[in-house]
């Protein structure tokens, strides 16, 4: 029986020949990752075992993003314990204020993860990397303690939904709308412990962006990770920014799944998640006239130069609706800057919004944006459970960057096309 | 070994962020992160909790973000082993790794009710519902899994190979 994408990577990181689902297995890593939340957990398991060394200093990596710049003493002192730790340590991937980008953003970027790579992250949209045809998997802080000890993380083989994409996105549709609509298909639970592989002809269609916003919400369908065939782009992405050999992993042709969805991405509309699970999924026409409070438009999920080109497109030369926030947030330096240059930043401070240094903050509701009682939300971020975004009885509604900039100023959930 | 405690229910898609609100994840402190344990989703959980009562919920519990501060509220909280119907994978290996008794049992999650007195055996995985006198049965772990839990959680798992 042949093997499917996931289990070919997982074989050749434990030494096998072959794997096949439900099998456990320990793997060698390639990266290790945690952030400002996850690191000192990691750190203070890693002591408190009296480990005195790390596997390797070059295949760690540190990103304070969630509540950074520190939003208080206490998470002061969460990034003082990861800025000691590396630099005792040597990590030679630790990144703080200045340097430092969301980190699903940041690594891809800085080409520190490629094609073929294994890498466990403390943190559960660690799966982004799967855009890269990468096995990429969210773990926890003790599994990130053990990582960079050992080099090694335990994993049961997973099985596989196979999803082979055909045609071509709508205009103002992109990468977030095929997920959400997936996601409103096979439910919060409906990929739990497996592989959601995506290829097929229409693969080429969708940007590197895309590919990672959708590798990015395999969590919220419970799935193990989320990876993508390697084509052209991918290969074409990782010029200039990884320097080191990699290697590109393909499925069998007999490789075993458990379902296989045909998606037609020319089908696919404007998608948003209705509160409280990314599961409630409703086309952004069919919402009704719903009043909102505030507008995110960043994170791990869409925080990237083109979410930033998708949103300004639609703010250009417009003005955010009077009672409504609108954040946005530029995943990483680079992105900022490329914006700037691009001019975006200027449309969006024009068109009345607040736009932040890289940081988690309000997706987690850590900070630089926490809702009130009864507040509602559109985001470009990647879950609307109860309470994720500050008080319990708020509500977040999950979009594109082009529905969220075209319900900022419209003051009410909509699509561009409502401002025409 | 064995637990008994009582019940405290809950439903589908429990997740990490009501388990324990990200607002307080600028402390790692197990004591502190257990006095706002379920605070989202149940606000008086921390003050009905008993040491060595159990948590049953039905499927996906334990969704969302990786944050291994979940199962270390829930066991500090006094917790002594969490049913549902199925568990998110992260959180599923946090508990492993972590050494907070779980279990997946479909029968168990579906017809314990709130308040039950039920008593666990780890060893052959029969789940008794002191209250209802009815007995249901979880898969035991496999010994690959079994020999990290045994060892108290994974960085003990791994000390001991070394």
């Amino acid at each position: 029986m042949g093997m499917t994408m996931t289990q070919k990577i997982l074989a050749d990181h434990c030494g096998l020949e072959s794997v096949k689902a439900g099998q456990l297995i320990n793997c060698r890593l390639d990266m290790v990752l945690g952030n400002d939340v996850t690191t000192p957990v990691a750190i203070n398991e890693f002591n408190k075992f009296g480990f005195t060394s790390v596997f390797d200093k070059e295949k760690i990596s540190m990103v304070m993003d969630h509540f950074t710049p520190n939003k208080d003493i206490k998470a002061a002192g969460l990034t003082k314990c990861c800025r000691d730790f590396a630099g005792e340590y040597k990590i030679k991937n630790y990144f703080d204020v200045g340097t430092v980008g969301i980190e699903h953003a940041l690594l891809p970027e800085q080409g520190i993860v490629a094609s073929g790579d294994v890498i466990i992250g403390a943190d559960s949209h660690t799966c982004t990397y799967g855009a890269l045809g990468a096995f990429s998997t969210g773990v926890g802080s003790t599994d990130m303690a053990a990582g960079m000890a050992t080099g090694m993380a335990w994993f049961k083989v997973p099985a596989a939904i196979k999803f082979n994409l055909t045609g071509k996105l709508k205009p103002y549709v992109s990468g977030k709308d095929v997920i959400l609509h997936i996601i409103g298909m096979i439910g919060v639970d409906g990929a739990l412990y497996k592989s959601m592989e995506f290829s097929g002809e229409g693969l080429p269609n969708l940007s590197m962006d895309d590919r990672f916003t959708m590798a990015n919400m395999a969590i919220e369908a419970g799935a193990k990770n989320g990876i993508f065939e390697v084509d052209d782009k991918t290969i074409e992405y990782q010029k200039g920014r990884v320097n080191r050999e990699y290697k590109i992993y393909k499925a069998d042709d007999d490789a075993e799944y458990e379902k296989v969805y045909d998606i037609d991405l020319s089908e696919i509309g404007m998608t948003v998640a209705c509160p409280h699970l990314p599961e409630n999924t409703r086309p952004v026409e069919e919402l009704g006239d719903i009043e909102i409070d505030q507008v995110v438009i960043g994170s791990c999920t869409n925080g990237r130069i083109e979410d930033m080109r998708a949103a300004a497109e639609v703010l250009k030369g417009k003005k955010v609706a009077s009672r409504v926030r609108c954040i946005v947030i530029p995943a990483t330096q680079q992105i900022y800057l490329d914006a700037m240059k691009e001019g975006l930043l200027e449309i969006f401070i024009n068109a009345g919004c607040a736009v932040s240094t890289p940081t988690c903050g309000p997706c987690l509701g850590g900070h630089m944006g926490i809702l009130a009682a009864g507040e509602k939300a559109v985001s470009t971020t990647n879950r609307n459970f109860v309470g994720r975004m500050g008080d319990v009885t708020s509500e977040i509604y999950l979009s594109s960057p082009a529905v969220a900039a075209a319900s900022a100023v419209l003051g009410r959930i909509g699509s561009p096309y409502d401002l025409k | 070994m064995t637990v008994k405690g009582k019940v405290h229910k809950y439903g589908d898609n429990v997740d990490t962020d009501v388990i324990i609100p990200a607002r307080y994840l600028n402390t790692s402190v197990h004591s502190e992160l257990a006095k706002h344990c379920m605070e989202d989703i149940d606000k008086d959980f921390v003050n009905k909790v008993q040491q060595g009562d159990i948590m049953v919920a039905k499927e996906n519990f334990g969704c969302g973000s990786s944050r291994e501060h979940a199962p270390i509220a829930i066991k500090a909280s006094g917790i002594s082993c969490v049913i549902a119907a199925t568990f998110a994978r992260i959180f599923y290996r946090n508990s492993i790794n972590t050494a907070l008794p779980i279990l997946e049992c479909r029968e168990a999650a579906e017809r314990i009710d709130n308040g039950d007195e039920v008593e666990i055996n780890f060893d052959t995985g029969e789940i008794k519902n002191v209250t209802k006198n009815e007995a249901y049965h979880a898969e035991p772990f496999p010994d690959f899994i079994k020999e990290i839990i045994d060892a108290g959680g994974l960085m003990n798992s791994i000390k001991e190979k070394k």
